[in-house]
């Protein structure tokens, strides 16, 4: 695949600590199966064989957060599932990343009222906000993809 | 009006002093609020009115005096025939009697409307916010509740909205 080439007939590759970890992270990222609202759907199409998820390492959304390292916040976060939502967040193993996808979960979209926290940045970190109502499969695709180059430049400082 | 609507309406207006109105066959009957559970057994039991489609309420905020009517729906399936029941509740006493003890399906209904609302219902087994999270304060779906909870967000103003928000940590 490529590999053999560039190791030559040594078989030994010289890199950093930080790149094999970080890359290793980014290309078995698993997502937890959660959904919220009408987000949920694009998140399906996404993970589903026309735009395939898996292509990233994202081979199936894992059902319990134990075993997730990524949590895509699909959808419009209400009042009421917020500590549910923070409760699966700190479920989740270190190191875990946060996408916030579409407007609602971003800073709560077109929900200006009393049942809708207004971003869910309120209540989990956010690394990645993708904009759209709801974005298109290839907007959280980009997103993904923005997350890996955020983990594949962290530094051996910021693991906790 | 199909006779046996007319008839129900007929007995209820004659007892209750209830004013009878009507839109497009759907007939309406508002009375005094401290008539519900009779007129409700006479419907139920004489009339074979027995199922409660809904129950709910109406904010005429800054519009009529008193402030709120609460609806109520039957249903009779012998006779395939809807009536309309409305009640005035005034802001000050926001309390009316339950219908829990003749309709049991208004328990969840009359839950929603303390939830939204804040109209209290007297003589309910279990009146505990149905919806909206422990804790919470205030009555949201009142008419004199902001809808808004936040500024909305423009360039312009987006950093003094910003800063001022909570942030999750770790």
């Amino acid at each position: 695949m490529g590999l053999e080439e560039k190791a030559g007939n040594l078989g030994i590759i010289t890199t950093t600590l930080e790149n094999v970890v970080n890359w290793s992270r980014t290309r078995a990222m698993w997502p937890l199966l959660s959904g919220l609202a009408c987000c949920a759907i694009e998140m399906m199409a996404a993970q589903s064989s026309h735009y395939d998820m898996s292509r990233f390492g994202m081979e199936l959304m894992r059902a319990s957060p134990r075993q997730s390292d990524l949590l895509i916040v699909a959808g419009r976060v209400t009042n009421k599932m917020a500590p549910v939502l923070r409760r699966l967040y700190d479920q989740m193993p270190i190191p875990k990343w946060v996408i916030a996808m579409g407007d609602c979960a971003s800073n709560g979209g077109v929900f200006n009222n009393y049942a809708i926290i207004q971003g869910v940045d309120e209540v989990l970190p956010v690394d990645v906000y993708v904009a759209g109502c709801p974005p298109r499969p290839e907007a959280l695709i980009n997103g993904i993809l923005l997350l890996y180059d955020k983990v594949q430049g962290e530094k051996i400082t910021h693991w906790s | 009006m199909s006779d046996h609507i007319q008839q129900a309406a007929e007995t209820i207006k004659k007892k209750f002093k209830a004013e009878v109105s009507m839109f497009r066959d759907q007939v309406t009957l508002q009375f005094d609020k401290v008539h519900i559970l009779e007129v409700c057994q006479i419907l139920r039991d004489d009339f074979s009115f027995g199922v409660l489609t809904d129950e709910t309420v109406v904010d005429y905020w800054q519009r009529k005096e008193p402030r709120f009517q609460i609806v109520y729906q039957l249903h009779s399936r012998e006779h395939d025939a809807r009536i309309f029941l409305r009640t005035p509740v005034a802001e000050d006493d926001s309390s009316t009697l339950s219908v829990v003890p003749l309709y049991p399906n208004a328990n969840w209904y009359e839950r929603e409307i303390w939830d939204l609302f804040g109209i209290r219902f007297e003589g309910h087994p279990d009146l505990r916010r149905l919806l909206l999270p422990k804790g919470y304060e205030g009555h949201p779906l009142r008419k004199d509740v902001p809808i808004k909870v936040e500024e909305t967000r423009f360039s312009f103003n987006y950093d003094d909205i910003d800063l001022g928000k909570p942030r999750a940590e770790e």
